[in-house]
Parts: structure tokens; C-alpha cells; sequence
């Protein structure tokens, strides 16, 4: 049977020449970059490499170039560490509905530390207004984290406009680029922001290697304590083949973006402009400003997990924002914080294309997700609409 | 994550469908939560002859729902309403604990078919 791997916001698989780069550091190159010997200085000028090919993908400088294990490590350090360094300036942050769990719940843990938190609101293609910024802005705002886009729906952000507003009150603006560096044009300068968070394997490098951008001059208190790697802002001995598989990654990704970028577009929109003809079918996010391989719908009457297994027995890999399919047991927070019914957000599916899949793959699954779907609705009680369920708005708790 | 069982019933459930004439029917769960099902029961001389069911839900709440209404047929209504959640999980092969309550709801279900009969009776 074929295997077609349409969950890319999940991970993506490692670039062979970005394997290769690797290797010798996971064979031969073993050395610590600490190290004074000349298997220490191979491994640090391995790292400094790999620092500035990151730098060059985001247009920064390369000691702006903080590496971490990973995507949610750099938001929770821009969170903490900022808020921490600032607190004497004031202890209120602005965070969106729509961010990551690794923002919301370091958000929830500033607000046990004696911060307040501002969670804003987006609107139904998920996107936050400028506007709504300017008016949660206090005397006591420090620090505002907005992601790029979302994983889950693919929106992309106005991130340049909230800087300018942050921009008036000397705010400091961190947005988690996770989804989209490497995937779409990302300038630090370009977009202003003082710190933005990235993962490797989003861009076809190694897990285990993320980073975070800190603009020069500005404090962070670091999140782990140490020896003084990473000039002392993240200690522990570094991960060396993943620094540099991404590094690698990073330069692939910048060469290869607009080539990449207009194989995938059409595909994704071919999902989109078929799935968009299915009954009861409805695109989250926004049409044209949204992730260039990446289409997210709701179904009506039928729910996510089940969606995903009948895919996965035909093939096809994908992902759900619906309560079944997530560990937590609750539907999406960010479907939710766009306005769609709990009921809907069970439908979620989300289809996110890579450099490997054919326009053949397309094909096959526009084949088999209708068929899915007609499937799953003939099980369905409320294939013939909602009817005479009970509505609430009461949180759905794990019955005994 | 699911037993081959639960595949099955799945990806092949077993009395799926409406049943106009039904005796007894019962809904549990609710869509905003991610699961709800509805069974439909025929009854003679206190028996369950039939079973039918409509669901909502994820993978094991299909799954449940379809080995419920196989397990019910040609029982008394008091061998029915022994029914459990465990004992529907371990016909099903077991079922992944963060499933077993919330996507379970087939022996509520069948409760709840069994007692619109009865009340229908009196």
C-alpha cells in the first residue's frame, strides 16, 4: 500500500544532505566544543557554522542565535526569560488564544509567579487585529508573544503591525516562527520583533536542535543554569550533530524556498479549491494568507480521530485538532478561540504537504477523503444536521 | 494504539443504521464533548432481537457502539442491562484508558434503550 506523509506540521523527515552534514559529528567528531584539544575547536567551529547558516535563513546577527533542544524550549525561555528581566518595568504580558501550548502554559506559569496575562482574542480566520493590541496594552505591558502562524491553521500573522504598536510603548515582541521559518520568508528586521522562536524539524532538519533570536541588546535571564555555553544564556554541553544538521537545513531551506514554495502552493491549493466543493466542509484559516503547504478544514457530523484512522488504513497521514485525537481530551483551543462550536472543532482535520509528495499523491487523496467522509456520516446521527442535541457550554469532563 | 478488535468494529462496524420501528432507544454523550450515540432496540417476549445504533464519535466510541449491539442480541433485558463498560472493553480486546470512559458510552446507551422500553411498557 502507498504511504503518503501529509502531516508536515507534525515534523518533517531529514533532508539527506543535512544527514550528511551530520554524520561525522555522530561518528568521529565527538568532541565537546568546550574543549581546549582540537577535537573541542572542530566541535565549536561546527557550531559557529551552523550559527551563522541560522542567522543568514532569519537575517540576523549570529551571536542573535541562541540554540535550545527545540521549539517549545525557545518559546518557554522568551517567555520566562523576558518576563523575568523586565519584571521591575512592569508585570503584565499579552499572549494570543491561538498560541502554542508551550506559550499558553508558560503564560499560565507566569501568572502563578505574579504576572498578569492578557490572552487576545482572534477573529474567525484567525487572525489577531493590531487593534486589540493597542487596547490591552497597560502601563504595566512588558512583553507581547504572537505567533507567526499557527500550525493548525495556517493564518499568518501581522506581526510587523503589532510591532509598530508595540513599538510607540517600548514593548518588547516575541513571536513563535515555529511554523513558518524556513516555509515562508522570515526577516527578523523585516518584521522588527525582538525575539522569534524556530525548530529544525520544521524545515527538514534534525529533532533535538532548536533556537531562539534574541536581538542584541536586549537581557534575557536564562531558563537553564549552568556552564557558560551559548555565552552563557543556555548552559548545558551542546547538541552537536542536530546544531548542525540544522544549520545545514537553514541553508537549504533559504536556498531552496522560492523553488519549494511554488511546487507546493498549487497542491495545496488543489486540496483546498476540491475540498472547499464537498458539502458541509469549511476551511479554517484564511484563503491566501496562510502557510503555503498547508490546508485545515472542519467537517460537519463527523469526528477528527476517526477521520485520521480510515486515512491512515488507506495511507494517508494527517492530523486533528478534535478532543479525541489529542492526548488532553479537548477539542483544539485554538479552533475554539476562532469562534468555531466545539461540536464542529471535532471535525477538525489538517493536511500539511512537503517537498516529497507528488501532484499523484494529491490525486489519491482527493480521492479517498470524500469517500471517508461520506463514510463516517452514514454512521453518523446527526448526518441530517444537529437536530435536538444537547447544547452546552459546560466543559466536557471524563465521566467516572 | 487500538487492539485489532477495535479495528475492526471500526473499520467494519456491525449493525449500523436507523431503525424505524425501534422499541427502545437511548442517547448518551454529547457532539461538543466528541462523542454520542444512539441505539436503537427491538424487543419479543423479553428479548433483544435486534440492535442498531448511529454514532459520533472517534475511533473506539465506533467500535463500542458496534460490539454493544452484537452483544445484546438474543439477550434477556436483564442480561442486557449486565452490559458493562468493562465488559464491553474486554470483548473489544481493551481499550486505551484515556478511551475508557468518554468513548465508552455504549452500555450507557443501551440503559438508557432499554429503559425508554420499559417505560413504554407500563
Amino acid at each position: 500500500m502507498k504511504k503518503i506523509y501529509l502531516d508536515h506540521v507534525a515534523t518533517n523527515p531529514l533532508h539527506p544532505e543535512a544527514l550528511d552534514a551530520m554524520m561525522p559529528y555522530l561518528k568521529e567528531e565527538f568532541g565537546n566544543p568546550l574543549s581546549v584539544y582540537e577535537y573541542g575547536s572542530r566541535a565549536k567551529s561546527a557550531i559557529e557554522g551552523a550559527r551563522e547558516q541560522v542567522a543568514g535563513l532569519v537575517d540576523a546577527k549570529p551571536a542573535e542565535i541562541i540554540f535550545t533542544a527545540n521549539g517549545a524550549e525557545a518559546n518557554n525561555f522568551a517567555l520566562r526569560g523576558i518576563a523575568l528581566a523586565k519584571q521591575n518595568e512592569g508585570k503584565h504580558v499579552l499572549v494570543s488564544r491561538m498560541e502554542h501550548h508551550s506559550i499558553l502554559n508558560s503564560a499560565r506559569y507566569l501568572e502563578k509567579n505574579g504576572f498578569a496575562v492578557t490572552y487576545l482574542p482572534v477573529d474567525k480566520k484567525g487572525l489577531v487585529d493590531p487593534e486589540t493590541v493597542k487596547k490591552a496594552i497597560t502601563k504595566e505591558t512588558v512583553l507581547i508573544s504572537v505567533t507567526h502562524a499557527s500550525s493548525e491553521v495556517g493564518t499568518i500573522e501581522p506581526i510587523r503591525e503589532i510591532v509598530r504598536i508595540a513599538k510607540e510603548k517600548n514593548i518588547i515582541v516575541h513571536t513563535d516562527a515555529v511554523a513558518t521559518t524556513g516555509n515562508i520568508p522570515v526577516d527578523v528586521k523585516d518584521l522588527g520583533v525582538d525575539l522569534l522562536s524556530m525548530a529544525a524539524h520544521q524545515f527538514y532538519g534534525p529533532k533535538g536542535a532548536g533556537a531562539l533570536y534574541v536581538k542584541q541588546g536586549i537581557r534575557i535571564v536564562p531558563l537553564i543554569y549552568g556552564g557558560i555555553q551559548e555565552s552563557g544564556r543556555r548552559a548545558g554541553t551542546e547538541n552537536v550533530p542536530a546544531i548542525v544538521g540544522m544549520g545545514k537545513a537553514a541553508e537549504l531551506a533559504k536556498a531552496e524556498m522560492p523553488k519549494r514554495t511554488e511546487y507546493l502552493k498549487p497542491l495545496r491549493d488543489r486540496i483546498i479549491d476540491t475540498m472547499m466543493g464537498v458539502e458541509r466542509v469549511y476551511l479554517t484559516g484564511d484563503r491566501e494568507n496562510r502557510l503555503p503547504a498547508h490546508a485545515s478544514f472542519c467537517v460537519e457530523y463527523i469526528e477528527g480521530e476517526a477521520m485520521l484512522l480510515l486515512l491512515a488504513a488507506k495511507g494517508l497521514f494527517s492530523a486533528s485538532g478534535s478532543a479525541c485525537s489529542s492526548k488532553a481530551l479537548k477539542a483544539s483551543p485554538v479552533l475554539l478561540s476562532m469562534g468555531i462550536s466545539s461540536s464542529l472543532a471535532q471535525g477538525s482535520i489538517v493536511f500539511s504537504l512537503g517537498t516529497m509528495n507528488t501532484s499523484g499523491d494529491v490525486d489519491y487523496l482527493l480521492t479517498e477523503f470524500p469517500a471517508v467522509i461520506k463514510r463516517l456520516r452514514e454512521i453518523s446521527p446527526y448526518a441530517q444536521g444537529w437536530g435536538d442535541r444537547e447544547e452546552g457550554g459546560e466543559e466536557c469532563t471524563v465521566k467516572e | 494504539m487500538y487492539s485489532e478488535r477495535v479495528m475492526d468494529h471500526f473499520t467494519n462496524p456491525r449493525n449500523v443504521g436507523d431503525m424505524a420501528d425501534a422499541d427502545g432507544i437511548g442517547t448518551e454523550g454529547n457532539p461538543t464533548c466528541g462523542d454520542a450515540m444512539k441505539i436503537y432496540i427491538k424487543v419479543r417476549d423479553g428479548r433483544i432481537v435486534d440492535a442498531k445504533f448511529k454514532t459520533f464519535g472517534c475511533g473506539a466510541a465506533i467500535a463500542v457502539s458496534s460490539m454493544v449491539t452484537e452483544m445484546v442480541k438474543g439477550k434477556t433485558l436483564d442480561e442486557a442491562l449486565a452490559i458493562s463498560k468493562e465488559t464491553v472493553a474486554a470483548e473489544l480486546g481493551g481499550l486505551p484508558p484515556q478511551k475508557m470512559h468518554c468513548s465508552n458510552l455504549g452500555a450507557d446507551a443501551l440503559k438508557k434503550a432499554i429503559e425508554d422500553y420499559r417505560s413504554k411498557q407500563k
